[in-house]
């Protein structure tokens, strides 16, 4: 068998205590890694050889889980999706743009959380049904209108790569609103008219200015951009039915 | 342990300058200008021929001039680019679907390309060209 390549992999990564700091820093890491290897691999080889303190978040290492997302080079990326060999010289590891940083790596995402419970992503059933009556069924086509939405890992790359979310943190955002429009379209739901109180806002879709940068980060391939374009036709739609229709109601 | 998050604001001027595909979506932004200038010569031109034939050859004497002619042509540039970027952006807020497929984008696109095509078609030839 071919041994495995090693190289040696300098990083940059951002560091921050908030028990003693007042401002962030970059220290700087060189470490043998095998060429096949992940920033995460190197990360993990840093904290085990070099420095123990080194704080980041991660779990499933197979680009599944969402917890290690990262600035890598100024790009957000899942660092367990990262590959060493698409990197040449200084690898700079920043946390994730627009989000408290809490310590090195790790970013606060509270504001992401209470944003995900207000737009409800869950299926709100149009009619209750008791049990003895079955299940909710959905043909394949009506799963293929919402399925690819449904994929979302709640890595919040996309926050950190739109720039309207950076600016105008009161956004409610793409992941966010993607989900929202992935229980709008799923035909076993009836909840779209609670969430357009939170959709079809300023704070909503309509702070959106397609910027598109949330669609070519996502890991998923979720299209967070088209969903939120979709909404604010459907939205402009509800407006025009109850404003210019004599008794319209959305 | 006390949480003391370290908040790292985005710069609101510079922040377009952190990423390429920031700059393609500022470059069509700013198309708009152009296009809004544009529509500001089209509302002077309006004016013009309603104040009478000697105003209206002077508007279109002064078309002809060549800041005149540098302007409309960088209009003529933006408006081709921020319109491929819209006519791009068709398949993303206008998907279809049939059955359990959905229609290439590039189909989606493309078929505004074609309509942008034969209107431009339309009126050229009511303009006089052909």
């Amino acid at each position: 068998m071919t041994p495995l390549k090693e190289r040696l992999v300098q990083l940059e990564v951002l560091r921050y205590n908030p028990d003693t700091d007042t401002e962030a820093h970059f220290q700087h890491y060189e470490v043998v890694c095998q060429e096949e290897w992940v920033v995460l691999d190197a990360l993990n080889k840093v904290k085990a050889d070099i420095d123990p303190t080194l704080n980041y978040r991660w779990s499933c290492h197979m680009a599944v889980c969402g917890s290690c997302g990262m600035m890598i080079n100024g790009e957000p990326k899942l660092s367990c999706h990262a590959f060493l060999r698409d990197y040449q010289g200084v690898i700079r590891v920043e946390p994730l743009a627009h989000f408290p940083v809490e310590r090195d790596l790790v970013t606060a995402p509270d504001d992401f959380m209470d944003k995900l419970k207000r737009v409800k992503p869950y299926v709100i059933p149009k009619e209750m049904k008791p049990i003895s009556e079955g299940e909710y069924r959905q043909t394949p086509a009506q799963l293929m209108k919402f399925r690819q939405y449904s994929m979302c890992i709640n890595c919040m790359l996309c926050y950190a790569a739109c720039p309207q979310y950076g600016l105008t943190p009161s956004f409610i955002g793409p992941a966010a609103l993607t989900l929202a429009h992935r229980y709008n379209q799923d035909s076993r739901d009836g909840g779209r008219k609670e969430r357009q109180e939170v959709v079809a806002t300023h704070e909503g879709v309509w702070e959106c200015t397609f910027v598109g940068a949330c669609s070519e980060v996502c890991p998923a391939h979720v299209d967070p951009a088209s969903a939120l374009q979709q909404m604010k036709i459907t939205s402009s739609i509800d407006w025009i039915v109850e404003h210019l229709i004599p008794g319209g109601k959305p | 342990m006390s949480r003391n998050p370290l908040v790292r604001a985005v710069p609101p001027t510079s922040w377009f300058f952190r990423q390429p595909r920031y700059l393609r979506y500022m470059s069509r932004e700013i198309t708009s200008i152009f296009i809004g200038a544009y529509c500001v010569l089209l509302v002077v031109g309006l004016q013009r021929l309603s104040a009478g034939q000697t105003a209206w050859e002077g508007f279109l004497l002064a078309l002809r001039s060549p800041a005149s002619i540098v302007f409309q042509f960088l209009c003529l540039v933006a408006a081709v680019y921020h319109a491929a970027t819209w006519f791009n952006a068709t398949q993303k807020a206008m998907p279809l679907q049939i059955g359990e497929n959905f229609v290439p984008g590039n189909v989606i696109s493309g078929a505004h390309y074609v309509v942008w095509i034969l209107l431009s078609l339309v009126v050229l030839y009511f303009a006089g060209v052909f």
